[in-house]
């Protein structure tokens, strides 16, 4: 699949932004992170920051983004309607939530059900846009188990490291939160390499003789329909080099989660400053980091279109 | 509305003949000159003389070398829009533009809701959907709604494109809904296989496939030529028959 | 709702509309019925020379959507990949505007628009004084068109003999070994009786003419479970659907048919019976060594041949029907030894040499497969005989209670036709068909009126006379029947520019465009003034040996004259050939005016009955061109030639429609057969109507007459199909059509090598008549096989036609580009193995002409000593409308740049034209190449690369989107 840029991005910054979101939705309402304007301010407006940045860049790939609203229609058969839905309804509850937490300073009572309102609806936003990806039968590397626990341990990841970032910077932080960004990365990372392990072993039952409901023996393409390449081979046929997806695997493994890890577990300990300054550094690195896992995503996931082509 | 009806009144589509088709595109360009001027007109072509001209087409001929241990065989491949049963890239798409028609089962785009997500091309397992970048939409084989109830046309010629140019008769039009339709009973009589089943969008459309190599080959039970056994050999049979 | 009978091609129940037209009602707002046309105008199409019936619709002046005519005896409604992009070839942006005059050097493209009137007087001016002075300086030659009557009787008229089309560099093998051999010919002159036929073998075809009407009979085939065998080195097209797919090695197709002949003799596998009443088989031949009239017929005082009686043990003419002939045996007539044609062919073919086991390995197929093939042939011909239940007469009055049939049959074109030993291989086929009794027969092979002829057909070629302001004294171009019919001097200098009728090309039937350039250049065997051409692009992809071809077109003598002295082109189209003229005529389009496919040429007819069709305009041109007959009928009238001027002088013709209306070639007969006389009521024969052309475009642009049953079959020998050719003028005589198994002609030539004979070939000539022109078909190595060293050279390279092309013109369309825009050249896989490449590496592709390179894609389902490539893809830059960053011309190459035109040097040191040496037909497929790895620096781009044409003025730059439609579908939607 092309990698597309707005959809890399989007999927990328709205994780990290409903991770975010719903961790301080959760802590914050029910006044596990204290109500500190400034503080709630930035961590609020990084959150809904995100998603906003995230969902404005994926009318980036539409053709007609002035029909963007008709999205909102189809929830009940589209899971991106229903992402839709549910990205514009969860900042009902956000807003509430962020004007309660952080104009009135409030916790708990309706800032918390705010709260938690908005975290159900981050992880229900992450869930349908994870299911995006995980429906499409024709993209085996995504039609998997691995794709919506995927979304939202990747969204519950940078959303951890963003928190403590912040938290950290604000010198409120605590080594409970470090060592949970660190599990948490280090959950990310093992479902990745999971997951890259189930996909490189996948045993896909669509073959160019099933494309071609020609039985049996090896089916080769001859000759494209057209010399140049066309839509679906750009969007669709896209392909990456062995080496190149080894040397971005690692990539991805070093930013998205070897460093983080690494910034993290040296930060334990250290004076506020240093924990501040690693905490942010493994925040941007992994985000980084993720850039490269989700451009690897599409990348290395392949359409069953291209058995057509011979690809 | 994206989500399927429960049921069509029928299932229209196409019956592709593999071992009849010559690659000859007719198909193709019969398909681009009728539809680039009709329901989903244009079908925009970028770059049209240039070194990366792409254009939208509705209907696209592979070609393949098929190779089993009887034999090889050239296989010509018309590829379009299958009109599955059970379509995702109907379900999948957010705005109701794609949708599938319970009176006749045609999966059409209404293109004036379409965002241009392209998440149905994604769905779409055989590359049956094509974005036309000019105007931001995708589009797609119609199976000539246009035509196969078309007034203005004369009655005869109310079928697909495709089927009305198709130099082989390779091309086969009805409804696959109806067990005794004859596009069902050619399927039946010939096997006809659907592609990818294993996705399981249940496609209309279904393909003949080759006849070489098979036991439904064209086959003639010649025994081994023997010798003429007359004296004189050849001329000896020669005089013999004409003396007869 | 009911449905009507029937029509066209695809009609299957299958294939019907529903049975319930009426639009659902769904309620998406979808228009299911929207206007489509304000007229809808039924003409012929122009994408291919296949001339299939097209309904062009159109809407607001524009043309909204063209289908195949339903009616149309040729296509019946169906449409190719070409026709139905018809629209873009129409709105090309390579449309040429106006004339153009050169300014720049030649081959530059650069010229400067000049008015008609101009173009007229300087064409007008230069050829007026070349008739003045000697009319074979002007060389006119036309490429693919299709009103070669007109042009030939133009040149006939002017009083050159320096005519020809295209025919020669195409397929004139298939022409000539057909009519010299059965008095038709396979090519869209005959066709396989699909309805019946339930053996076809298919050799050599890959999409050439006819390419409908086989597209259509294929489909029959298949839709009855009729076995196809194909014989072609590519697994392609139609050979992709092939039951049995033959990958013969080029070239060598003559040996493995003769294997198949070798094999049916031996089992008694041939219809004696056939032999004796359609067939030479049973005419005496003389045998005597050294007679100067030793391989000739015996014939009575009358001239008669004749054959041995078996009963009354006498000689009796060989036409008489109560006869009893031999058909083997030797005879002594009046003291001369003489056997039957038919014992030299079991001679011959029964040898050793001719089994499936001594061929096998040079034709690349296992000689069991050869023997199943053979058994396969012999068990349809003779024990699936078919018989149709209807009663017919033959010529001597025999009546027949049913028509019975063989159902093998055969189809063969080009793969056969461009080698060197094409015309014997084309022989050999036609002896195959002949001796399993085939050949118009139920189930067999068909002939399309007006063939058969007597083969060969009349008339002899003209041109042995040229004298200033005097016409010819026949047509150009004939069929020669012996040495005295040749256009050679008395040293045997051809008269001839393209050396036709020479002894380097004796049968050469449709002349030899392909030598015209190289010939001009050398002046030999004459320097000319003008060379004028029509629409083939001698410059690219018509010629062999491109670079050198351009080298002479562009070539000045010492005083820095063009050796060339001056080129007029016309075409519609910006070609790489346009820049090479020095006045250029724009034509129109095919929708842009009118053409007669005509009984007189072309016509098309088929096996059930003859036809012919028109073009005429369904669209107004929108820039300053003229129908190029139009121009040459003008042209005509101002230099006054005889059949152009009234007797005042005053212009004969107001226009081509003019002409194909009121021209008659002999009385009663003109270029359409159809609505004839006064008032329309005659057909074939009769006065000219004013108002033909108005019945044709009532009637959907076509006339076809349907024979009764009893005419449609053995039409070389039944008397009510010959009554009634000889009513339409197709032959002259109500006789009977006799198979030519042996060439009487061919012998004379032979003779004429020995020696024999009042025109004699000079000496260095002789062995090579002697051998070539065999009066049976035999066969041998294509030439630049046996004179190239094969180890170095160890492939052979071919080039097919894509199905969706036609030569060069599809690069110019939009949409028929799109498909195919660069060609691979297709490598065996096991080849490409021991050569060490791997798919889509770059290669130069090497022969003793030169070098090309291009991109190689790996295949199973080709010869593996064979390497193809699509033909004509290639481009060079700044011509047809491309932009420079097109793959045509940076990817796309051009075998034709290694073609050859010249043969080896032979021990003479005389190089002739890389041709047939029988016919002088072009031998494309004879090209022998190796493929060698480019290095890493030259891979992605193909070489040799050409100098940039300049464009003509007011060229605009070819668009950036192009949206045909949307115009259509923005008025509908306004008007709701």
């Amino acid at each position: 699949m092309h990698p597309a840029f707005s959809v890399v991005f989007f999927t990328t910054a709205t994780g990290a932004g409903y991770g975010l979101l719903a961790l301080l939705g959760v802590l914050g309402g029910v006044g596990a992170i204290p109500a500190d304007f400034w503080l709630g301010l930035i961590s609020m407006g990084l959150a809904l920051g995100l998603i906003a940045a995230g969902l404005l860049s994926s009318t980036g790939h539409l053709g007609r983004p002035e029909r963007a609203w008709r999205a909102f229609s189809q929830w009940r058969s589209s899971w991106l309607s229903r992402e839709g839905v549910a990205s514009v309804v969860t900042f009902v509850p956000a807003g509430l939530f962020g004007i309660g937490w952080v104009f009135f300073g409030h916790t708990g009572g309706w800032v918390a059900i705010a709260g938690l309102l908005a975290a159900i609806g981050a992880v229900v936003t992450v869930c349908t846009t994870g299911m995006i990806y995980a429906s499409l039968k024709p993209i085996a590397q995504w039609h998997s188990r691995y794709t919506l626990p995927g979304y939202l341990i990747f969204s519950a990841m940078t959303g951890g490291v963003l928190l403590n970032a912040l938290l950290q910077f604000f010198a409120i932080g605590s080594n409970t939160l470090l060592a949970g960004c660190v599990l948490l990365t280090g959950l990310g990372w093992g479902w990745k390499l999971a997951t890259w392990r189930y996909n490189d072993r996948l045993e896909i039952p669509t073959t160019a003789n099933t494309a071609t409901g020609l039985a049996g023996g090896t089916v080769r393409s001859m000759e494209w329909p057209h010399t140049e390449e066309n839509y679906l081979l750009k969007e669709m046929g896209f392909r990456i080099a062995r080496k190149h997806s080894v040397r971005l695997r690692q990539i991805a493994q070093l930013l998205a989660f070897g460093l983080p890890i690494v910034l993290l577990l040296a930060a334990f300990g250290l004076p506020w400053l240093f924990v501040a300054v690693l905490s942010i550094l493994a925040a941007v690195i992994q985000f980084a980091g993720m850039l490269v896992e989700r451009w690897l995503f599409f990348a290395e996931a392949k359409h069953t279109v291209t058995l057509y082509y011979g690809r | 509305m994206t989500c399927l009806p429960a049921h069509t009144d029928k299932r229209l589509g196409l019956v592709i003949d593999l071992d009849t088709c010559v690659g000859c595109q007719a198909c193709v360009t019969a398909c681009k000159e009728w539809n680039t001027g009709g329901h989903m007109a244009p079908l925009t072509d970028i770059d049209p003389y240039g070194g990366n001209v792409d254009g939208v087409w509705f209907n696209r001929v592979h070609s393949y070398e098929h190779t089993t241990e009887m034999g090889g065989r050239t296989v010509n491949f018309p590829r379009s829009c299958l009109h599955c049963e059970t379509p995702a890239c109907v379900t999948v798409c957010p705005t109701g533009a794609s949708y599938k028609r319970a009176s006749d089962g045609i999966v059409l785009i209404d293109e004036d809701k379409c965002i241009g997500c392209k998440l149905c091309s994604w769905a779409c397992p055989y590359g049956a959907r094509e974005f036309d970048t000019d105007v931001g939409v995708m589009k797609k084989c119609t199976l000539c709604v246009d035509r196969i109830y078309n007034d203005n046309l004369a009655e005869d010629d109310r079928v697909p494109a495709c089927v009305a140019a198709c130099p082989t008769s390779a091309r086969h039009f009805g409804d696959l809904g109806d067990p005794l339709s004859a596009v069902s009973q050619l399927v039946a009589e010939r096997g006809g296989v659907d592609l990818m089943p294993e996705m399981g969008y249940h496609p209309t459309n279904k393909y003949l496939p080759p006849r070489a190599h098979t036991t439904r080959a064209a086959s003639v039970p010649a025994p081994a030529l023997e010798p003429v056994r007359t004296e004189g050999g050849f001329l000896g049979w020669v005089d013999r028959m004409l003396s007869n | 709702m009911s449905q009507g009978a029937p029509r066209g091609a695809n009609s299957a129940p299958s294939q019907r509309p529903l049975a319930d037209t009426r639009a659902p009602d769904e309620g998406d707002g979808v228009d299911t019925s929207p206007d489509i046309s304000d007229s809808i105008a039924k003409t012929t199409c122009y994408m291919c020379a296949c001339r299939c019936g097209i309904d062009v619709h159109i809407k607001d002046g524009k043309v909204r959507y063209i289908n195949g005519n339903k009616d149309h005896p040729v296509n019946r409604g169906v449409i190719c990949g070409k026709g139905s992009a018809g629209i873009m070839q129409h709105y090309s942006p390579a449309r040429l505007k106006k004339p153009l005059l050169r300014t720049g050097p030649r081959g530059s493209g650069e010229f400067r628009e000049i008015e008609w009137e101009e173009a007229f007087s300087i064409a007008t001016e230069r050829l007026s004084a070349i008739r003045r002075t000697d009319p074979k300086k002007l060389a006119f030659f036309t490429g693919r068109d299709q009103s070669q009557s007109l042009t030939g009787w133009w040149a006939s008229q002017f009083g050159t003999p320096n005519f020809a089309a295209h025919g020669g560099f195409c397929s004139v093998n298939m022409a000539a070994g057909g009519l010299y051999t059965i008095g038709g010919s396979f090519w869209e002159f005959g066709e396989p009786d699909w309805d019946n036929t339930k053996y076809f073998m298919l050799f050599g075809v890959a999409e050439d003419h006819d390419s409908n009407p086989i597209k259509i009979g294929l489909g029959k085939l298949k839709a009855r479970g009729a076995k196809v065998v194909s014989i072609n080195p590519c697994r392609t097209g139609y050979n992709a659907i092939a039951d049995d797919w033959i990958g013969i090695r080029p070239g060598t197709d003559g040996l493995f048919v003769f294997a198949l002949i070798h094999e049916l003799l031996k089992a008694g596998c041939v219809d004696l019976d056939y032999l004796l009443r359609y067939t030479n088989a049973h005419v005496l031949v003389i045998q005597e060594q050294n007679a100067a009239d030793d391989g000739l017929f015996v014939r009575d005082a009358a001239g008669n041949p004749l054959a041995w009686d078996r009963m009354a043990k006498t000689q009796v003419n060989a036409t008489d029907a109560s006869a009893k002939p031999a058909l083997t045996g030797s005879f002594t007539v009046d003291g001369r030894r003489c056997v039957p044609v038919f014992q030299l062919i079991a001679d011959r073919y029964l040898q050793e040499s001719y089994s499936p086991d001594m061929v096998a390995e040079r034709c690349g197929v296992p000689a069991d497969t050869i023997r199943r093939i053979a058994a396969e042939l012999a068990h349809v011909a003779f024990e699936q005989a078919i018989e149709l239940p209807v009663a017919w007469t033959d010529w001597p009055g025999r009546r027949h209670e049913t028509i019975k049939g063989r159902p093998v049959a055969m189809h063969a074109m080009r793969g056969i036709s461009a080698h060197s030993n094409g015309f014997h291989t084309c022989r050999a086929i036609h002896l195959l068909q002949v001796l399993l009794g085939t050949v118009d027969v139920p189930g067999g092979f068909r002939f399309k009126p007006p063939y058969p002829r007597s083969a060969p057909p009349g008339p002899k070629p003209a041109g042995r006379h040229v004298k200033p302001m005097t016409p010819l004294e026949g047509m150009p171009l004939g069929f020669v029947c012996g040495p005295d019919d040749l256009l050679v001097d008395e040293g045997g200098t051809p008269l001839r520019i393209d050396k036709a009728y020479s002894w380097d090309a004796p049968l050469a039937a449709h002349g030899l465009m392909h030598t015209v350039i190289r010939n001009a250049w050398a002046g030999d065997p004459y320097p000319i003034d003008t060379l004028m051409m029509y629409m083939s692009n001698m410059a690219w992809n018509s010629s062999m040996n491109t670079v050198e071809t351009i080298a002479m077109l562009t070539d000045t003598d010492e005083a820095g004259n063009y050796k060339i002295p001056f080129i007029i082109y016309s075409d519609a189209y910006y070609s790489e050939t346009v820049p090479f003229a020095d006045l250029v005529l724009p034509d129109t389009t095919y929708l842009e005016r009118h053409d007669c496919i005509s009984l007189l040429d072309r016509p098309i007819s088929h096996a059930d009955g003859p036809g012919d069709a028109i073009r005429h305009p369904v669209v107004e041109p929108d820039r300053d061109v003229r129908p190029f007959q139009t121009v040459l009928i003008e042209l005509g009238a101002r230099l006054g030639l005889p059949g152009f001027v009234n007797e005042d002088g005053a212009a004969k013709y107001r226009d081509y429609a003019d002409y194909i209306v009121n021209h008659e070639r002999t009385p009663g007969i003109g270029p359409l057969a159809g609505w004839r006389g006064k008032d329309g009521a005659l057909v074939g024969n009769g006065e000219p109507n004013p108002d033909q052309l108005q019945r044709y475009i009532d009637n959907g642009g076509f006339w076809h007459h349907d024979f009764s049953a009893d005419q449609r079959y053995y039409k070389m020998a039944n008397r009510s199909y010959l009554d009634f050719a000889v009513q339409m003028g197709f032959i002259a005589k109500a006789e009977p059509i006799v198979f030519q198994l042996y060439s009487e002609p061919m012998q004379r030539f032979r003779l004429a090598g020995r020696g024999h004979g009042r025109v004699l070939p000079p000496e260095s000539e002789r062995s090579r008549i002697e051998t070539c022109m065999d009066p049976l078909p035999f066969w041998y190595a294509p030439f630049e096989e046996a004179a190239v060293d094969l180890q170095k050279y160890p492939l052979h390279a071919l080039t097919q036609r894509p199905m969706h092309m036609y030569h060069s013109w599809g690069s110019q369309n939009a949409w028929l580009r799109q498909i195919t825009s660069q060609n691979r050249l297709f490598v065996h896989h096991r080849t490409a193995a021991s050569l060490g490449l791997v798919d889509d590496d770059w290669v130069w592709i090497e022969s003793i002409n030169g070098r090309v390179k291009g991109q190689i894609k790996l295949v199973d389902g080709v010869n593996p000593d064979t390497v193809w490539t699509w033909n004509a893809i290639g481009k060079r830059r700044g011509s047809w409308g491309l932009k420079d960053d097109a793959a045509e011309s940076n990817r796309g190459f051009l075998l034709n740049h290694i073609i050859g035109d010249q043969t080896s040097a032979d021990k003479n040191g005389k190089r002739y034209s890389n041709s047939d040496p029988v016919t002088g037909q072009a031998a494309w497929f004879d090209l022998r190449v190796r493929i060698v790895k480019c290095a890493a620096e030259e891979a992605g781009f193909t070489e040799p690369q050409f100098e940039r044409f300049q464009q003509p003025p007011h060229f605009e730059p070819a668009p950036d989107k192009l949206r045909f439609g949307a115009e259509f579908r923005m008025k509908r939607e306004a008007a709701e």
